[in-house]
Formats: structure tokens, C-alpha cells, sequence
């Protein structure tokens, strides 16, 4: 069989190696949980949610919104310098929503009535939207993704077929984003009088979607950069530089407002009361905003051109804030109401580990056989053409 | 009309029949040794819908005393459990009941972070556990009985009846009452208000009452984001497809100028 008129190709290499291992594992873990439920976490009632919910969910979601952005700024706004990143974002948007959904399924209880919410709308609540929204989209994803795959097995027509249904997939898909990217914040205005204050706010799903919408971009950027080293990829500096500005804009507005809805909701004191849930919070808005917002604005105020280094340090940085964020709010801010510590078993963390190692597998796999990342980068005289002052490091890693 | 129970706490001595009489009626198991329903260690977990815990205090004339405080679920006149549940398999009955229906539900556990009170609990040794919280004898309310714990208790701690009544009722006893009750009905306004109310000679914070509740209805916050959806939903959408049609429209302008490629899709 081929693909593209070439053969099917996986190297295999030590690091695969050991993520093959941990898919093994992994798959392990999956069929002792789905016959003996939930027996092998550590949640209880005081915990019902933990690990799986933090990264499989709350961070996956955010961490792939990477897809909707890029998609629309590239074919909503117009901003063709970013076409280079288009595809691998939707890739990897499309396997962090597979992934997400996987991950869900394995938290559910009663796993096998997972398709219940498309008969039993409880539309009063926001896990319903969320369900909803993140079934869609995954369609959509699947759909914005399908040209690069039947193209590949050279099915032309489907290939087309989809092609043509881009405009109203992506516009689609940035309306489902936006429901629900919001939705996981919204979820916890539900816990008013558990989650503590420093997070709980009703303007919550106004900074989840800020913050995805930033966070996206900013993910995007520490894929190619990694990609890059892989595979020695061109860094294409017009379009980096164009999704650092625009995590910097939309984080600014994100500090903004949550600096200022701290201020308002008069929890300035609690945030400098330096005990365990303050300091967290500080470290969370400290990496995730202060930082990444120092650099980007000096370097925009100076009006210095953003370098590689900057703007990989930048991406990772709002990366571990959102991360950060997210966990605060899943654990943090609700340790208080529940009483009593939390840490995810052995059991929980490998599945967590091997769901993302199946991830990587697959993602390689894509990117290795199809045409995901544009064939012209490694052309030499596009390579000349190129004004990047930092590029050749990355080549040479 | 909502039915609730009132619970007077300064009759409660502790017997413990409430909570046999609700193992019997919902066919739970007992363990006594790990999952105790009366003492100092009673909780409510996935076999114990009602407990009755003891507390120490100190009474009126500065002795130690004990309290002992029924639990079970307080059935929210508005659920905050009910609303956060995705396919309706928690749903609040127009008696008042907040009703768990097995065969809906898919165990995302949302309701159990979702509840003011962290009623809602889970089998976790079970291969498909379910949620399990006390039902109100729903079944026996509907044939116009009382639940079955008010039902068996010896010094009628608890009264069944019409929630507005009761809490007239309660309001009436308090003030005939003054130096025994402590002015407050926990449950009239917590998280918009409980069916199950309380009235007590100790402050609840010290009996283990979770008093920081909000005074508004949980749900009412959430509706206020989620109503804003469709119009944010069909508003977003046609915005972003105004840009797309003004982009792509420019850049076909600017394209008859200079040939360019096409987009990154196959």
C-alpha cells in the first residue's frame, strides 16, 4: 500500500521505542478500567474529579485550540503568511480532540451510555453544551482534516469534496470552539462557595475563551518549534512572529480583565496572602501573564524584532500558565471545600501518559506519510530567500 | 404545592432509627465498621443515604453537651445537582424530591462538584457505579406517605408537611421560643432555599453546617451565561462569515493584480 505514491514509512527509534512501550501499558490500563471501573484511581467523594479531567479534558481542550485559531486567522481574517502552520495546527487540533474524547470516555462511570446526551438534552446544563460542542467539533475537525487524508490513499473526489467544504467548516468550528471553550469555565460558576475566589468569578467563561484564544496560537508555536528540531523544518519567521503578537494582544486583554476583575471583586488581598492557594495563584498569573506579557511588550514598545528564542520562550511560557490555570481551578481552588489531599494513582497518570505517547505515535505517523507541513521548506532557494535572523539554529538541531 | 421536612435539632437524641428505617426502605447495605451512619465518624457515602452525627458543644449553661445532626441530601428547591446534569438523570419532582435515574446517567460526576453541600456520592468500588443520594422516599411521597426516616422517629424531630408551612411554622417556634432556638432557619434562603430545613439552639457552623453557602440560587448563575449562547452562537457566526466574505473578496481584488497560490488544503 501507499500513500502520496510512496510507501508507507515509521522509523522506529528509541524514543518511539519507549512510547510504543507506554501505549502498551496503556492499552493495558484502558480494558483493566472499562471491566473494573474506577476502582484503580484515586478519586473518591471528595476528589470525583481529577487527573483525567485536568489534562485530558481542561488542558487538552485548551491546549488544542491551536485548530480554530490558526485556522481562522489564515482563512477567516486572510492572513496567508501563516499558511505554513495551518495544517499541522488543524492535525493536531484533530488528535487532541480524538484525544479528549478518549480521555472523557474513560472517566465516565457508566462509559458505555456515552451517546445518552444526544436523546436526553439536559440543556440547563453546561456539560451538555460542552458534550455537544465537543462532538461537533470533532466532526468538523475530522472534516477540516479529511482532504490531507484522502488525498493521501488518492481518493481525489472526497479529497475535493472536502476541500470545498472549508469556509463553512472553519467559520463552524470557530463557533463551536467559542461555545465551549468558554463552556469549561462556565462549568464552575456552578461552584460559587467552593472554588475559591481567587478563580471563581462570572466572567470565567470570558477568560477561559481569552486564554484558549491566546494559548492556542502559543501551542502551535512550541509544535513547529519542536517539529522543526525533528525534522528539520525552515522556521518560518513571518508567521511565528505573527501568532506571538497575537498571543501577546489577546493575553494582554486577558491580564487586563483578570487583573482588574480581581481588583474589583476586592480578592487583592487574598492574592498576596502568600499561603498555598495565593501562591499558586501567583505563580500561575506570574508565568502565564506577567512574564510573557514583559517580554512581548519591551520588545513591542522598543519596537525590537521578536526573535526565535523569544518567541518559542514566550509560547512556553503562556503554555505552563494556562496549564497552570487550569489546574489551579480543577485542584487549588477546590481543595478547601473538599477537605482532604488529592494525587493521582499510578494507574491514572499511565493512562493520562500513554493516551498522549498514542497521540505522538499517530501524529508522527500523519506527518511522516502525508502532506502535512508544506513541501517547499526544503527548498534551498526559499530557504535564501528567507529573512530569519535565528533560523539556522533550529536547522542545525 | 413543594413538601420539605423541618427538622427541630434540640429534640434529636441520637437513637439512630431514621437511619435504619432508610437502609430497609432503599435495600443499602450495612458497614458499621468502615462506613459507620451514627457517632463522631458517620458520613454519607454511597450506602448511607441519611447518618446522624454527633457533635460536641457547649449548651446554654457552658457545659459540654452533644448535638446530633441528621444528614441527608437537602433536596434544593432549585438543584444545583439537576441542572448541572447532562442528560437529566437528576431531576427535581414538583413535590419536591430531587430524584437520581439510573439509566441516564453516564457517571461524569459533575453533579457531585456541582452540589453546594457535596451530597451526591459514588459507588467507586463498582465496575458501572452509579450516584447515590437520598431520594426522599419519593415513591412513598407520591402514595402520600411521609419519608421513611420522619416516619420512624421516636420524639418527632422531624415534620413533614408543605415547605411554606413549615417554614412559617419553624419562624412561629423560634420567636415563642427565644431563649432556646438560635434566630435562623438553615435552609429558607441557602442556595435559594432546601426543602429540608433546620432549626437549632447551637450556631451551625459549629455542627458541622456548611454555612458559607451562597443565598442565591446556583443554577440561576450558569442560566445567565448559557441563555446568552444562541444569540452569541448565530450573532459569532455571521460576524466571522462578514470578515470571510470581506477577506475573500479583497483578496480575490488584490489576486487579478498579482497570481499567488492557492490555500494550504489538498
Amino acid at each position: 500500500m501507499t500513500i502520496n505514491g510512496n510507501r508507507i514509512t515509521f522509523k522506529i527509534n528509541p524514543f518511539r521505542l519507549v512510547l510504543i512501550l507506554f501505549s502498551l501499558i496503556f492499552v493495558g490500563i484502558v480494558i483493566y478500567r472499562l471491566v473494573t471501573g474506577l476502582k484503580l484511581t484515586n478519586l473518591n467523594d471528595a476528589w470525583p474529579w481529577g487527573l483525567w479531567i485536568f489534562i485530558d479534558v481542561k488542558l487538552g481542550v485548551a491546549l488544542a485550540a491551536g485548530g480554530f485559531t490558526t485556522a481562522g486567522i489564515y482563512y477567516v481574517l486572510g492572513v496567508k503568511k501563516v499558511k505554513s502552520v495551518v495544517k499541522p495546527a488543524i492535525l493536531t487540533a484533530w488528535l487532541g480532540y480524538c484525544l479528549v474524547g478518549f480521555g472523557l470516555l474513560m472517566d465516565l462511570g457508566r462509559w458505555y451510555g456515552w451517546w445518552h446526551p444526544i436523546f436526553s438534552w439536559g440543556e440547563h446544563s453546561v456539560m451538555f453544551e460542552l458534550y455537544m460542542c465537543v462532538l461537533l467539533y470533532t466532526i468538523v475537525l475530522t472534516c477540516e482534516f479529511a482532504p490531507v487524508l484522502f488525498k493521501g490513499i488518492g481518493m481525489m473526489k472526497l479529497s475535493t469534496f472536502f476541500t470545498g467544504l472549508t469556509a463553512p467548516l472553519v467559520i463552524g468550528g470557530i463557533a463551536l470552539s467559542t461555545m465551549h471553550q468558554s463552556s469549561l469555565g462556565s462549568m464552575y460558576v456552578l461552584t460559587a462557595g467552593k472554588l475559591n475566589e481567587l478563580w471563581w468569578t462570572m466572567i470565567l467563561p470570558v477568560l477561559y475563551y481569552a486564554s484558549a484564544v491566546a494559548v492556542g496560537p502559543a501551542m502551535v508555536t512550541c509544535e513547529t518549534a519542536l517539529a522543526g528540531r525533528f525534522y528539520r523544518h525552515e522556521w518560518d519567521h513571518p508567521a511565528m512572529t505573527y501568532l506571538a503578537k497575537w498571543s501577546g494582544y489577546v493575553m494582554t486583554f486577558y491580564a487586563v480583565l483578570r487583573f482588574s476583575d480581581l481588583a474589583l471583586r476586592g480578592q487583592v488581598n487574598s492574592l498576596f496572602a502568600f499561603d498555598t492557594v495565593s501562591l499558586m495563584c501567583l505563580l500561575e498569573l506570574g508565568i502565564g501573564c506577567v512574564l510573557p506579557l514583559f517580554f512581548f511588550w519591551s520588545y513591542k514598545l522598543r519596537g525590537k524584532e521578536m526573535t526565535q528564542k523569544m518567541i518559542v520562550r514566550n509560547a512556553v511560557l503562556l503554555v505552563l500558565g494556562v496549564a497552570l490555570n487550569r489546574g489551579n481551578v480543577v485542584f487549588t481552588g477546590m481543595a478547601k471545600a473538599a477537605g482532604e489531599y488529592y494525587f493521582p494513582s499510578l494507574g491514572e497518570l499511565f493512562l493520562s501518559i500513554g493516551l498522549i505517547s498514542v497521540g505522538i505515535l499517530v501524529y508522527c505517523f500523519i506527518v511522516e506519510n502525508f502532506d502535512v507541513f508544506p513541501e517547499h521548506v526544503h527548498h534551498p532557494e526559499v530557504e535564501r530567500q528567507q529573512d530569519r535572523p535565528e533560523g539556522a539554529t533550529c536547522l542545525q538541531a | 404545592m413543594s413538601k420539605g421536612v423541618l427538622v427541630d435539632l434540640t429534640k434529636c437524641f441520637g437513637c439512630g432509627a431514621c437511619t435504619v428505617a432508610c437502609k430497609l426502605w432503599n435495600e443499602k447495605k450495612y458497614d458499621d465498621v468502615n462506613k459507620p451512619t451514627m457517632g463522631e465518624n458517620a458520613h454519607l457515602v454511597d450506602i448511607n443515604w441519611t447518618v446522624v452525627s454527633k457533635h460536641n458543644v457547649t449548651d446554654a449553661a457552658g457545659k459540654p453537651a452533644w448535638r446530633f445532626i441528621k444528614e441527608q441530601c437537602l433536596h434544593c428547591v432549585d438543584p444545583a445537582c439537576a441542572s448541572s446534569c447532562l442528560v437529566k438523570a437528576l431531576r427535581r419532582t414538583p413535590e419536591g424530591p430531587v430524584v437520581y435515574h439510573p439509566d441516564l446517567c453516564v457517571g461524569c460526576r459533575y453533579c457531585m462538584v456541582a452540589c453546594p453541600f457535596n451530597i451526591p456520592k459514588y459507588e467507586w468500588e463498582q465496575s458501572f457505579p452509579k450516584v447515590s443520594k437520598c431520594q426522599m422516599c419519593s415513591t412513598r411521597i407520591d402514595n402520600g406517605e411521609m419519608p421513611a426516616c420522619v416516619s420512624v422517629c421516636p420524639n418527632q424531630v422531624m415534620t413533614f408537611g408543605e415547605r411554606d408551612d413549615l417554614l412559617k411554622e419553624a419562624h412561629r417556634h423560634i420567636s415563642a421560643n427565644k431563649q432556646q432556638y438560635i434566630d435562623y432557619v438553615f435552609g429558607e434562603k441557602e442556595v435559594g432555599g432546601t426543602a429540608w430545613m433546620y432549626i437549632s439552639d447551637q450556631p451551625f457552623d459549629k455542627i458541622g453546617f456548611k454555612t458559607t453557602v451562597p443565598k442565591e440560587s446556583l443554577p440561576a448563575f450558569t442560566w445567565q451565561i448559557l441563555n446568552k449562547l444562541p444569540m452569541i452562537l448565530v450573532g459569532w457566526t455571521a460576524i466571522l462569515s462578514g470578515i470571510y466574505f470581506f477577506n475573500k473578496r479583497r483578496n480575490a481584488i488584490s489576486e487579478s493584480k498579482q497570481d499567488s497560490k492557492g490555500g494550504p488544503q489538498a
